[in-house]
């Protein structure tokens, strides 16, 4: 029972210079136009983290998403150079409450808003982001829209209706069964040299890392323990990869719908077969487990924060861990099994990280041959670093896997 | 990893008297603790000397000893309890310190009692300046840079190639600090490191790296015994380092940082906290940040649960102390529920989707005199909490809940000029606690963000904030017509409807059109809940806060409510206490009713969001309250508002609440109005037959002047409707009338003075000197009286009732004083018209009885007079305000089944109720601390209780308990009394003398000691110098040893100190001699009375024969006294 004694604004109570955020099941949101204006629609999803906004944005994992951010003032810090995840706004399109007006940070080179103009993200702001968020709680995440400026207006210069608006909702795609790897990926490999106290140096390892969707905190984790990364296009075969002669190979996060990532599960059973050590994380995490013969599933609203607690399994210790992902796989807790794929081809596998909060799977280990991979974000991006751990696993075990070879 | 199992019993250690910087913060943590400890099982010896607490009311432990917290008090308790383990984390750093010395006299090695929450090593590491910078180093942080010089080269050399402007000075080896000072520029750097060099023994003072208007940070960190950590809560300092961060506006979570930079504070504070080895439960951790570059600076951590840990756990709804206390047991993290979601673990950090605000509370108007800057040394005595959607809503909220006149903005009158614009810039580089007024002032006057961010430093985007607060005020005031968009845009920019009906020009009484004006545009707050994640989860628990947005999270009720409306900040003469009762009062009705909690002090257990079945962390103001129960009206039905226990605070609300239809339940506003209302309640005494003191009422000084003479001096002035005697002074003479009327003049200038005449009245009562003052506790039905309790003032009368030590049951009453304090109380409670508590000051002057006042509400000694007397009057008080009847209380075994507090019983346990002062905290702007005596005007911040078989025991534990040193049973006394207390001496000197005591005296003391025969060391006299400075000369004294005493108080050759004053000018000679004692922490006494006391209790210190009782000993004993009549 939710008295709404005090809603006064009415879903028809709006003008041309407002914003609509038009939910697919018919609830509307009106508040003031942020960044671009126009239309834009995605799967609306939430975040809870506090800090990060830049992050959030340029992380290509949020392509064709409409974010959410639960914290009220958002754009405080502006926007610098450095903290982007990769060269643009990836984002379909953008809620907050309270918009900055003021910048403030030594390092801001611009505002949000700058920004938000620049690559067209349209959004909204000034509504009651807490109701959304419970609303999206309990009915999950779903299609919706934001419209301002001149996408309120039909061809005679009048108002749309929002049943108008509504069918333009119900008419763009599904998140589940998209197939966005190739969409976000790079379209030519680069390399990312080893940096810090390594920059300069004969690199200790080299790393393939595959695009899926990659932030750029990923392949400098790696370079910043002596790693020569290559990254690659979504697109690259396992003949690719191999050609590159990797110690490891790493499958970034991404958008999309692991279960349509057939290409990309075939590439990595060939990585695994051939037992060069392997490490996934998010997207990557899905495709692991799909090529061990799991199955994957969406979650009803996801997790996107930087605050959830992950238990390691095999130590009993919790991180804090950053999180952006709406889909998890579904495989056993508890006793190593073997990989359902061809009956236990890739030998024993283990849940390695499960999210306390919901015991949602966020880590899987293969004990007999050198793959692991987890659900969240120890590159951590916005987000805390507890589990940067996972990048030194990596590299003892690409280290292991050099010294078996001799 | 589960529970501990070698651990069944714990003895928690409180943090004591309520003083600035270690208020109620401690009781709420402690009191989660027992309570945690308690539902696992362990057995609970907690020790605390503060009887106005929530942990040490009987139920919360299984042995409550309210003693002080002193090494040979608490090795007796340890021997009578032999506790497995001693949680010293929860309280304070009093219970740190107590540990460190328990540890140190090897007490806990001795009786075999591990502690848990921090070892001794890592409180080192935490607090030892040089293992603390070597941990910071180690966890890949920084700390303020440091160089030691020898020579004003050298100084210069460091400053201009190394550190640069501004620098800390800190001598080396001198005492308390002496000399140390910051440097903004050469000529500062001359004088105080030329001073420096100059003090030192050594001639070295370090130069340190300094980090004014730098931002400032505190994280609030937990770990467990597997290693596992969180960061619960990150706070932004709005005030820049500079001003401590207990006097700063600070804010929840951080605002102007990004993730790179937070999780860089983070990553630090995580180090630091292995570093330290805090094993199990919370620190706080303090960082600077450049503002230029953003280089991080460590200032410092305290390795236990802390103030800002309260304001982190109400912020966020993570109980820190109640995980600490579980983490002691041996639980990890990830094993402890979220209470809030109860479905996910405590092994995570809170995220938030609101904004919280705390303003600090002052109390400068205490302490005249008092250098009213900000500094790193906290001066606010209380603080106030507001969550909202957004910082303007939140910092409107929070301080509209400071609850003192003019502490919100306002744009009354014409635009501030250029000129004042000029000046309020110059004025709010120095940081005091009307900045954000100037500040706003300046702004409406046109200072640029610019202008404003060079005088203080405070981040841009806060200004830019207060910049929009500005607009949309202005907008206001100028719109033609007030439009629902224009008044939403003013609820969400945090305006009052006060402040929006001043901006109309409506003055005060257009609130209720404003009012209006919302309702009918549908504009009203709505109820969130804090929940920890954002939403992500559903919450359970009910903590709600009221926002300007479209839903509303309040659910549906069963029962039928009360509102219970809270005390607000703690301020001197509204503290602890009233927590104490309200909280009493939900627990009570509880049982009954669905009781809602309505405050918005983040420092006490009432606003622990599992006290009551509803909490608003809500400002205490006649718009919020009337918003929360009307929107509770639509959820059940609602009983009615109970104003009585939460002080002045909601007492001033009671008329306006009733009037707009709230049922106040209890004493009616009315009835209220007939005990305030000095002409009512004086017809009601001449009814019942009672003596007042005679009276007078002024507006003016011509009129002061005939009341006083006609009343004949001394006279006790003060303004009418006054919480803890603010603003009342003794008036010996015309001239100091004629200043005090100036002064009450200047003061209420905003309030309309038209042509030398005060807005309100002065009240001017004869002064009763050489009177006996009591305060009577009770409880009426509207039937029968039950006396809660009777207690004798120790001071004679003139010392304000919340200053003055006081004694349960009375020393010296007779039975037919006794029964004439009776009668008179329930006259009173009669006349009237009580319904619940009344508090009644009584005096006895040659015998007479005198009513001085009566307050038909809570007082501050309730939760001292159930203790003493084993009873709950408040829990009894709010049965009866909900319509039960005494009896009904006495069969529940709220009070005593025969008789009432009251009586006096043969072998009943006496208590001493001790207040604390925290003069050391206030200097004048010369540096030297502010006058220490004692007087009509409330000033001590807190309370301890002495629990004994008899008086001078219960005195002498009192006064360990209140101060550190406790009375000395030996050395060297210097005594100084006026004419009036020469009577006395003979015999107090000669006691002392039998005690062992050296006298020293001034000549005219010692010259009357030697017509009785008592030989004593004359030291010279220190007096003004001119009746308008000052400064002080020396006279010598005939036969004088050479030497002042304030030179013998420096050289430590004093222990004790008997000085009390006269008249005005013996005063302020007197003053020199106190504020020494005071810098050197020795126990002086004012009064003759007391000092007598206090001479019985140095007996019984000698003997060191306390007796040992938990507080449900004594209430054993307490009813078996009864059994036996």
């Amino acid at each position: 029972m939710n008295p709404q004694e005090s809603v006064t604004i009415t879903p028809l109570n709006y003008s041309v210079h407002s914003a609509l955020l038009v939910l697919e099941d018919g609830n509307i949101y009106v508040g003031q136009p942020y960044g671009a204006q126009g239309a834009t629609t995605g799967e609306i999803v939430f975040s809870t983290a506090m800090t990060g906004y830049q992050e959030t944005l340029t992380d290509p994992s949020y392509d064709r998403q409409i974010v959410v951010q639960t914290f009220p003032h958002i754009g405080n810090t502006g926007v610098n150079d450095e903290d982007v995840e990769s060269s643009k706004i990836w984002v379909a399109g953008y809620v907050v409450r309270d918009p900055a007006t003021q910048i403030s940070n030594w390092r801001a080179q611009r505002s949000l808003d700058d920004d938000l103009y620049k690559y067209g993200i349209v959004g909204i702001a000034d509504i009651d982001t807490r109701k959304l968020v419970r609303h999206l709680r309990s009915a999950g995440v779903m299609r919706a829209g934001i419209f301002s400026g001149d996408a309120l207006l039909d061809n005679d210069g009048r108002l749309k209706r929002v049943e108008d608006l509504l069918d333009i909702v119900k008419n763009s795609p599904f998140m589940s069964g998209a197939n966005l790897s190739q969409e976000v990926s790079t379209d030519s490999g680069y390399i990312v040299e080893p940096q810090g106290e390594f920059e300069g140096k004969e690199p200790l390892y080299t790393v393939v890392s595959v695009d899926l969707g990659v932030k750029a905190m990923s392949p400098y984790r790696m370079a910043e323990r002596g790693c020569r990364v290559h990254v690659l296009p979504a697109s690259s075969t396992y003949d690719d990869i191999k050609a590159l002669n990797p110690d490891g190979v790493f499958f970034s996060n991404g958008p999309g719908d692991p279960s349509t990532a057939d290409f990309e599960v075939e590439q990595l059973r060939k990585v695994l077969d051939a037992k060069i050590p392997f490490f996934g994380i998010c997207f990557g995490n899905q495709l692991l487990g799909r090529a061990l013969g799991f199955g994957t599933y969406k979650l009803k609203f996801g997790h996107r924060g930087v605050n959830q607690p992950v238990q390691d399994l095999t130590t009993g210790k919790v991180e804090i861990t950053a999180h952006n992902h709406g889909f998890a796989v579904d495989a056993p807790k508890g006793e190593p099994v073997p990989s359902p794929f061809g009956n236990g081809h890739y030998g024993r596998v283990q849940v390695s990280h499960i999210d306390l909060n919901d015991d949602v799977v966020e880590g899987l280990q293969c004990l007999d041959i050198p793959a692991f991979s987890v659900q969240y974000h120890p590159e951590a991006a916005a987000g805390p670093h507890d589990a940067a751990y996972l990048f030194d696993r990596f590299i003892n075990q690409m280290e292991q896997s050099k010294q078996l070879r001799g | 990893m589960p529970k501990r199992s070698d651990i069944t019993s714990v003895m928690v250690i409180g943090s004591g008297p309520i003083v600035i910087g270690q208020a109620a913060e401690f009781d709420y943590s402690g009191t989660q603790a027992c309570r945690v400890l308690r539902e696992e099982g362990v057995r609970v010896i907690l020790v605390n000397s503060n009887p106005a607490t929530i942990m040490t009311d009987p139920e919360m432990a299984d042995a409550t000893y309210i003693e002080p917290l002193s090494v040979p008090i608490l090795e007796r308790i340890i021997a009578k309890e032999r506790p497995d383990a001693l949680l010293p984390t929860l309280g304070g750093q009093t219970a740190l310190n107590a540990a460190i010395a328990l540890g140190n006299a090897g007490v806990l090695e001795k009786y075999n009692v591990e502690l848990i929450g921090a070892s001794l090593e890592a409180i080192d590491r935490g607090e030892d300046r040089e293992l603390f910078k070597k941990v910071v180093e180690e966890a890949g942080g920084d700390s303020a840079r440091s160089f030691i010089a020898h020579s004003m080269e050298e100084v210069e050399h460091i400053v201009n190639d190394e550190l640069g402007y501004p620098v800390v000075v800190r001598p080396s080896f001198t005492m308390g600090g002496l000399g140390s000072g910051i440097a903004r520029n050469v000529e500062d750097l001359h004088r105080i490191a030329g001073a420096g060099l100059h003090y030192s023994p050594t001639n070295e003072v370090l130069i340190e790296e300094g980090l004014e208007g730098w931002k400032e940070y505190e994280l609030e960190l937990m770990r467990d015994r597997k290693d596992n950590v969180v960061v619960v809560c990150p706070i932004e300092n709005v005030d820049p380092v500079g001003v401590h961060t207990g006097d700063s506006i600070t804010v929840a979570p951080v605002f102007t940082l990004t993730d790179r930079e937070y999780q860089k504070l983070r990553d630090i504070g995580i180090a630091i906290i292995r570093g330290v080895g805090v094993d199990t439960g919370g620190c706080n951790i303090q960082f600077a940040i450049n503002p230029r570059n953003g280089r991080i600076v460590v200032i410092e951590m305290n390795p236990r649960v802390s103030r800002s840990s309260a304001l982190a756990s109400k912020a966020t709804g993570y109980p820190i102390a109640k995980i600490a206390a579980k983490l002691a047991l041996g639980y990890t993290l990830d094993e402890i529920h979220n209470d809030i979601t109860e479905t996910t673990p405590a092994s995570f950090e809170p995220t938030i989707d609101y904004v919280v605000t705390k303003i600090p509370r002052f109390a400068f108007e205490k302490f005249p005199g008092a250098d009213e800057t900000l500094t790193t040394s906290m001066k606010s005595v209380g603080e106030a909490m507001a969550l909202a959607g957004n910082f303007q809503e939140s910092l409107g909220k929070a301080m509209r809940s400071i609850d003192k006149r003019h502490a919100g903005f306002n744009w009354d009158g014409p635009i501030p000029s250029t000129d004042e614009v000029a000046s309020l810039l110059e004025t709010i580089k120095i940081p005091t606690e009307h900045r954000y007024l100037q500040l706003m002032r300046a702004i409406w006057g046109g200072a640029t963000a610019e202008q404003i961010f060079d005088a203080t430093k405070i981040d841009p985007w806060f200004i830019d904030q207060l910049m929009q607060i500005n607009a949309t005020a202005l907008e206001i005031r100028a719109a033609e017509a007030l439009s629902p968009q224009l008044l939403r845009k003013a609820k969400k920019a945090g305006l009052s409807d006060v402040q929006i009906s001043h901006l109309r020009g409506l003055g005060d009484q257009g609130e209720d059109v404003i009012r209006e004006l919302r309702k009918n545009y549908g504009i009203r707050p709505v109820y969130k809940t804090v929940d920890t994640c954002a939403a992500e989860f559903d919450a359970i628990t009910p903590y709600y806060y009221s926002t300007y947005a479209d839903e509303t999270e309040l659910k549906k009720r069963d029962r039928e409510a009360v509102i219970i409306l809270g005390s607000g900040p703690n301020r001197i003469g509204q503290g602890i206490e009233f927590d104490y009762t309200c909280v009493h009062a939900v627990q009570e009705l509880g049982k009954t009713y669905d009781t809602i909690m309505v405050n918005c002090n983040p420092e006490t257990v009432s606003t622990d969001y599992d006290i009551s079945d509803r909490l608003y962390f809500e400002p205490l103001t006649f718009e919020d309250v009337l918003e929360i129960y009307q929107a509770e009206l639509k959820l059940g039905p609602v009983k009615g508002v109970i104003v009585q226990l939460g002080g002045q605070t909601p007492l001033s609300l009671a008329a306006r609440l009733k009037a707009a239809g709230v049922p106040i339940l209890g004493t009616t506003p009315e009835s209220i109005d007939l005990a305030e209302n000095r002409e009512l309640f004086g017809e009601i005494l001449e009814e019942k037959g009672l003596n007042a003191p005679r009276y007078g009422t002024a507006l003016s000084y011509d009129e002061a002047l005939k009341a006083a003479q006609s009343i004949g001096y001394p006279v006790l002035v003060r303004p009418s409707y006054v919480l803890g005697g603010r603003g009342m002074e003794i008036v010996l003479e015309d001239s100091q009338l004629k200043e005090y009327v100036g002064r009450a003049l200047k003061e209420a200038q905003a309030d309309r003075v038209v042509s030398g005449r005060l807005p309100s009245p002065l009240l001017i009562d004869k002064f009763l000197s050489d009177a006996i003052e009591v305060d009577v506790d009770a409880l009426y039905d509207g039937k029968e009286l039950y006396i809660g309790g009777i207690m004798e003032h120790i001071e004679e009368a003139g010392v304000h009732s919340g200053d003055a030590a006081c004694v349960l049951p009375p020393n010296t009453l007779s039975d037919s004083q006794i029964k004439r304090l009776r009668d008179a109380t329930l006259a009173i409670a009669e006349g009237v018209g009580v319904q619940g508590l009344i508090n009644v000051q009584f005096a006895f002057m040659s015998n007479t009885l005198y009513v001085i006042e009566a307050n038909p509400r809570a007082s501050r000694t309730v939760p001292f007079a159930s203790k003493a007397t084993g009873t709950a009057l408040a829990k009894a008080a709010a049965r009866i305000m909900a319509g039960e009847t005494i009896a009904e209380s006495r069969r529940l075994g709220l009070l005593l089944p025969e008789g009432d507090g009251g009586d006096i019983r043969p072998g009943q346990p006496v208590a001493v109720k001790e207040a604390v002062l925290p003069f050391k905290r206030f200097r004048t702007e010369a540096g030297r601390t502010v006058d220490v005596i004692l007087g009509p005007e409330m000033r001590s911040t807190g309370e301890v209780m002495g629990f004994d078989r008899d008086f001078p025991h219960a005195f002498a534990k009192s006064q360990i308990a209140a101060y550190e040193t406790g009375l000395p049973t030996g050395g060297s006394c210097f005594i100084s009394v006026n004419d009036t207390d020469k009577r006395q001496l003979p015999l107090m000197a000669a006691r002392l003398i039998e005690l062992g005591f050296n006298l020293y005296a001034t000549e005219g003391t010692a010259s009357v000691l030697r017509r009785y025969g008592i030989d004593v060391q004359v030291v010279d006299k220190l007096t003004r110098a001119s009746s308008d400075s000052d400064d002080m000369k020396v006279v010598e004294g005939h036969g004088s040893i050479g030497k002042n005493v304030v030179d013998l108080i420096e050289e430590g050759a004093i222990d004790l100190i008997l000085n009390t004053p006269s008249s005005r000018t013996s005063r302020s000679d007197g003053y020199s001699i106190r504020a020494a004692a005071i810098a050197a922490d020795l126990p002086q006494f004012t009064t003759a009375t007391e000092f007598l006391a206090a001479l019985m209790a140095i007996e019984a210190v000698k003997s060191n024969d306390y007796e040992i009782a938990s507080i449900q000993e004594h209430a054993q004993r307490l009813h078996e006294l009864d059994a036996r009549e």
